[in-house]
């Protein structure tokens, strides 16, 4: 057979990888500044888009979708067109996938500091921007199974089906997941409610860390481990099993991250039993990748590209041991909603992702510049910087969840909170949160010496563009030939079946836990005095979604003896059944605020809003001047309530139509109990007496953001509180 | 038994076979997978887990 001549695009490589540096330090160093915000919470005080609350979903996306993304692109489509010998199937599609990505990264960079978000962990990118993702994200399909189609090799290597997996998994999960009734061009609400929204959003979520930042990069480890390493991968068989058990087993382990939580039990011990067993592919991958340097343990001593990788595998050895030990529910109790699980995924994202990206990276440059790595003695800097920078991430805070867990859970003699007050849980590790600022400083640093090492290297070589290569086109399959070949084979010539097989695998975990919840009525019981929220109050929690509250405070209290104690009846679900989307949070930097509703004054409120240290001192929360400044816009009130009226929200047409009064009464009401504050009076009357005096604009109290805020937060999670003929009041759900 | 799916499907007719039959769905795929992997042909598996170490890529650097 005549050998075929043609050239692979190292062009789109190279775009990538500039792109996954580049993205790479911006996503760190947003997380290094929020690191410092723990230390000093009002470092950037008064600057509504540097608020630590739009900031954090901000680093969590260009860490994952910018710096991890970029590095998927572009070690995908450097080792596919090489296990396929073939050029990508379209230019414009690989084009049209960089560019795209790069758009979408943009509009998340302005759009999330200007608090449009969903609030959905990981999915807060608003509802235009979504649409783009399952474009770009369709555009990078469509490319890799056309080149797929087009190969001149027989078989299938097993990353293939590992970005196989990826493509389909993670289409699937981001349309379901970012399913919402949009009520302006940058706002949305979900379709699912309370229980049902938080299961589909761990479902997503869990599944983002399972395929966006694990399969991809398995498939980018058994191609560029074996690359590195230059001897095939340990077994084979093993990685077949690997990827079957994996993709299989993953989906369904959602649910452990709402254990203890309002979920039905059912739900989190399924999604409990499923993690332990995730246990035992994830090691057999993990094994299967560190094997695979038998006999070549010397070149680990002196190549950093080989560095870089055992320290990424042993990473993810580490992060997926722990992953089902923090899915034990007891294990659960003390980690969840601490610094326990920021540790967690740091040694998932510095490590595993973090560290394989930059050994992947160091492995390509030389190659796509035909030169030599500048610098070995840098790249062992980085290195080693790196990793001291990862232990030091990480340890403390493993150290400051533990120790603020217990201090949460721990009583006095006599029944009583040992510290009643949270914020002496938060003091006491603050030495740690510094000890992590460091770590990460020493990781960013790592990073910058890695990006000067691999532009000096690009320099001194000359990029090819296209790299010419020859293989023959593959025969007509006869008959004869396929008589005797077994399964695996057929399978694996058939790129179109194997992705449908794994298709069926990842549904099959989906469907039995989400299609429960949204058909069976009685799922979630009902509770007669869960009302809607007003439109006051419905805006109240737009802002509160708006700045990213979510992001530090919980709306979630365990049926534990030390949660009731602290704050107050624990959770049920019927109470978030008007929740569109729910905000149970993931992390208690700040206490949780299911109960907050009438225990402080709207004074307190107001102070604390204004300067949280004044009214709760060593608070490290930033203070929110600006929603006492700004006017709240009641334009689109009538539009949302529509909205949570279609989603099946109890509005009445006559709800809807008065709800400007109905704003205004409420307001008023707020404003008035205000002035109990004389200082609050004396300096709002004088505030009042200037505009006029200067004929300046000047916008009421009732008509200002922090009184929806207030009106929102005195609401939460009075419901089930119903007041007596005597004014006592009784929990309708003891 | 099955208490905890019972508890709160039992609206749909006959939940109970639901769990037997997820069990079998993950017994007969592990098996089946298990089989796969281990009547592979030791040829066919050297070929296959070669495919990256393959060097194709004509190394004159003129395009």
């Amino acid at each position: 057979m005549e050998l075929q001549r043609f050239y692979y695009d190292n062009k789109i490589v190279r775009n990538f990888v500039i792109a996954t540096l580049l993205w790479g330090i911006v996503g760190m160093s947003v997380g290094l500044l929020l690191a410092f915000m723990f230390l000093f919470p009002n470092l950037t005080d008064g600057i509504s888009w540097l608020s630590f609350g739009r900031l954090r979903p901000l680093h969590t996306n260009a860490v994952i979708f910018a710096f991890v993304g970029n590095a998927i692109f572009a070690g995908v489509y450097y080792s596919s067109q090489r296990l396929l010998k073939a050029r990508m199937w379209k230019d414009w599609l690989s084009n049209f996938n960089f560019w795209g990505w790069q758009a979408i990264i943009v509009a998340a960079a302005i759009t999330l500091p200007l608090g449009y978000t969903s609030s959905k962990e990981y999915a807060e990118l608003e509802w235009p921007i979504d649409i783009a993702i399952a474009l770009v994200w369709v555009a990078f399909g469509a490319n890799l199974i056309g080149t797929i189609l087009k190969r001149r090799q027989r078989h299938l290597y097993v990353a293939l089906w590992f970005y196989l997996g990826t493509f389909v998994t993670v289409a699937v999960l981001h349309i379901v997941n970012s399913m919402a009734i949009p009520v302006g061009a940058l706002k949305s609400y979900s379709m699912y409610a309370g229980v049902q929204d938080a299961l589909v959003q761990w479902w997503y979520g869990h599944n983002a860390v399972a395929f966006f930042l694990t399969t991809p990069f398995l498939g980018l480890m058994y191609y560029f481990v074996p690359k590195a390493a230059n001897r095939p991968v340990y077994s084979y068989r093993l990685s077949i099993v690997h990827f079957w058990s994996l993709i299989f087993i993953y989906i369904w382990a959602g649910p452990h991250h709402l254990l203890y939580s309002s979920l039905p039990d059912w739900a989190q011990n399924l999604g409990v039993a499923f993690s332990i067993m995730l246990l035992a592919p994830s090691w057999g991958g993990m094994i299967n990748g560190l094997l695979t340097l038998r006999g070549a343990w010397d070149k680990v001593r002196t190549d950093p590209v080989l560095k870089f990788m055992v320290v990424a595998i042993t990473g993810y050895g580490m992060a997926t041991f722990e992953g089902p030990m923090l899915s034990l529910k007891n294990v659960n109790a003390i980690a969840h909603f601490s610094d326990w699980i920021v540790a967690h995924v740091h040694v998932g994202a510095l490590a595993w992702n973090g560290f394989l990206a930059f050994g992947m990276i160091y492995w390509m440059v030389p190659r796509l510049f035909k030169t030599k790595l500048y610098s070995l003695a840098l790249a062992n800097t980085h290195f080693w910087i790196g990793t001291l920078g990862i232990i030091l991430y990480a340890l403390p805070l493993y150290v400051a969840g533990f120790v603020q867990a217990s201090m949460w859970k721990q009583f006095n003699p006599d029944g009583t909170l040992t510290y009643g007050n949270f914020l002496e849980t938060v003091t006491e590790i603050m030495p740690m949160y510094w000890m992590r600022a460091i770590g990460g400083t020493l990781y960013i640093t790592g990073a910058i010496i890695g990006v000067i090492n691999l532009i000096m290297t690009a320099k001194a070589g000359s990029a090819v563009t296209d790299e010419l290569a020859e293989a023959a086109p593959l025969e007509k399959i006869t008959k004869k030939r396929t008589t005797k070949e077994g399964y695996h084979s057929w399978l694996e010539r058939r790129p179109v079946k194997l992705t449908i097989f794994a298709t069926v695998a990842i549904l099959i975990g989906g469907m039995v836990q989400i299609i429960p919840s949204l058909m069976v009525d009685d799922y979630i019981p009902k509770i007669s005095s869960v009302k809607p929220y007003s439109p006051l109050e419905l805006e109240g929690r737009d802002i509160y979604i708006r700045e990213g509250c979510v992001g530090c405070h919980s709306q979630q209290i365990r049926p534990f003896r030390s949660e009731v104690e602290r704050y107050g009846e624990y959770s049920k679900a019927g109470e978030y059944v008007y929740d569109h989307p729910f905000l149970w949070g993931s992390k208690r930097t700040g206490p949780d605020l299911m109960r907050i509703g009438g225990k402080y004054s709207d004074n307190w409120h107001f102070n604390h809003m204004y300067d949280p240290q004044s009214t709760s001192s060593g608070s490290i929360m930033p203070a929110y001047k600006w929603l006492i400044k700004n006017e709240l816009d009641k334009s689109n009130t009538e539009t949302k309530l529509r909205a949570m009226a279609a989603l099946g929200v109890p509005y009445t047409e006559e709800d809807i139509v008065s709800a400007q009064q109905w704003m205004s009464e409420q307001g008023e009401k707020i404003e008035k109990s205000l002035y109990n504050d004389p200082d609050f009076a004396k300096t709002y009357e004088a505030d009042k007496k200037y505009a006029e005096e200067n004929n300046e604009e000047f916008v009421q109290m009732r008509d200002r953001e922090i009184v929806a805020v207030i009106a929102y937060l005195q609401r939460m999670g009075t419901d089930i509180k119903v007041t007596n003929g005597d004014g006592s009041t009784e929990n309708l759900n003891d | 038994m099955f208490k905890f799916v019972k508890g709160n499907l039992e609206n749909i007719d006959g939940v109970s076979i639901y769990p037997l039959v997820s069990l079998l769905i993950f017994f007969i795929f592990f098996v089946g997978l298990f089989l796969w992997v281990v009547t592979a042909k030791k040829t066919h598996i050297d070929e296959v887990s070669n495919i990256p170490l393959e060097d194709d890529t004509i190394n004159t650097n003129q395009n």
